[in-house]
């Protein structure tokens, strides 16, 4: 009898105690970044000097095609930044009001290049030479949602090949996808940005880089999103991104920033 | 317009070429694993069923390691033709054959596993050989199940989407079946586009369970 009460009453105890520090406990802060995937690696090295200077704050990547996060965000995607790899993107966000225009800034550049298997035979050393035979399959990236894809189609434009190669064209859904491609041997060339080729450096040759008139400037711009809970965090992280230390990684991956001739 | 009138085709056709593999396999693998004993006869069936039970991006991607260019299977094809399956509207079928596959083994080894024995032994005493016996006493008695894995098998690989994207992609005017048609313009915000496919995907899909139905009612 003693025993049965002794035991209910403890029980009573602890599990009011556990009430207690559940009731009390702070939440946990998380943001949540959509990126363009070519920033993978870089923002992943960002993410983790974010997460040591501010110790109880976590970043969830979401990497992927600019073209299919924005429209994520579109959806009501609680995203807390946004960062594309074109222009195009964050102005469609813009003009929609998704994001804080005053937290908007363009961060990086990057340059397009026109990439083959390390093991193909097939001698290739202009655009123009996409036109051969042997050249059966190109990965390019989807132009609809992948800006690459659209820089791409420009470049093919600007160096008229674009019919001549469209049955030859495989579309893939971001431009990790056309690395990954072209890394297998499952086509014969691709194209991607120069900061992908690096990632990828044994499995893939650089045939050529695009001249800089062939397409539209390729730039990336970061902001705030409008429906972020956390915007004092969110703004940190665009400030280490813009900061010294954030450039100097982007620049560690190859990317082009402001203030630094390369 | 025509990106809904091409990949409606090409749906249809990709379905309709896995189906014909998927029943003629089906039925051959089923028969073995209803009626014989073999070595191995487990793993096989489990290996048939993975599928099934794989999300359709881990099939695809096992896919690709066997029929990839630098495939297992794949790089010997490419070596002697210079031809790869891969981006290729035969790819879409093979994708919709190996995820449509388990389901007619599954239902078709249930319907041979419950035909009465005794009407088979009566067959064998009767003295008709195996095959005859499979063809005019064990199939006929099972075809309710077999008629129900065709149909689960053409919808499935009418629906076939994580796969098919893998190892066919996705390339406007060669290999967008519907599903990647619809995620095509759903991705890109062409709402309209998205639209009009999904209705007209609901509306063939629903107008072929109906005559499905009617002919099961009907035939059997």
């Amino acid at each position: 009898m003693i025993k049965k009460m002794l035991l209910s009453a403890f029980l009573s105890l602890f599990i009011i105690a556990m009430f207690c520090r559940i009731a009390s406990a702070e939440p946990p802060v998380d943001i949540t970044v959509s990126a363009a995937i070519s920033l993978k690696n870089a923002f992943e090295e960002i993410g983790k000097i974010y997460e040591s200077q501010n110790k109880g704050i976590k970043v969830m990547f979401n990497f992927g095609a600019s073209g299919d996060l924005m429209m994520q965000i579109k959806g009501g995607a609680p995203v807390d930044v946004f960062a594309s790899a074109a222009l195009k993107d964050m102005d469609e966000l813009d003009n929609a009001g998704f994001v804080l225009k005053d937290t908007r800034v363009n961060f990086a550049t990057n340059s397009l290049v026109l990439i083959t298997p390390m093991s193909s035979k097939i001698a290739l050393v202009s655009f123009d030479d996409l036109k051969k035979a042997e050249v059966k399959k190109i990965a390019v990236g989807n132009p609809k949602t992948v800006p690459v894809g659209r820089y791409t189609e420009e470049t093919f434009q600007y160096f008229k090949v674009s019919d001549m190669i469209k049955e030859k064209l495989v579309f893939a859904e971001n431009v990790r996808q056309v690395l990954d491609y072209v890394a297998r041997g499952e086509v014969d060339a691709g194209v991607v940005y120069s900061t992908d080729a690096m990632v990828k450096q044994q499995e893939v040759r650089i045939v050529v880089t695009t001249p800089e008139a062939s397409h539209k400037p390729v730039v990336y711009p970061i902001a705030v999103v409008k429906s972020t809970k956390n915007e004092k965090a969110a703004k940190a992280f665009l400030s280490l991104v813009t900061s010294e230390e954030g450039r100097k990684i982007l620049s560690k991956y190859g990317f082009k920033t402001a203030g630094q001739s390369k | 317009m025509d990106t809904l009138l091409f990949s409606l085709k090409l749906s249809l056709q990709v379905a309709t070429v896995a189906t014909v593999f998927v029943v003629i396999i089906g039925l051959c693998t089923s028969y073995l694993l209803a009626r014989r004993n073999f070595p191995g006869k487990e793993l096989l069936d489990i290996l048939l069923t993975l599928p099934l039970v794989l999300p359709p991006t881990v099939t695809g991607y096992y896919l690709i390691v066997l029929f990839g260019r630098n495939g297992l299977l794949g790089r010997h094809l490419y070596a002697w033709t210079g031809w790869s399956i891969m981006f290729t509207w035969y790819a879409a079928v093979l994708a919709s054959f190996v995820v449509a596959l388990p389901l007619m083994v599954k239902t078709t080894r249930a319907a041979l596993e419950s035909v009465d024995e005794e009407l088979i032994r009566a067959s064998y005493t009767l003295g008709h050989s195996e095959f005859r016996t499979a063809m005019k006493v064990i199939f006929p008695l099972a075809k309710r199940g077999i008629f129900a894995g065709t149909v689960l098998s053409f919808a499935r690989a009418m629906g076939e989407f994580g796969a098919t994207l893998m190892v066919a992609g996705n390339i406007p005017g060669r290999t967008n079946t519907m599903p990647l048609a619809i995620y095509s313009a759903a991705a890109s915000g062409d709402r309209p586009q998205a639209v009009i496919m999904v209705v007209i995907f609901t509306l063939i899909s629903g107008i072929f369970l109906y005559a499905a139905n009617k002919l099961t009612r009907r035939l059997i």
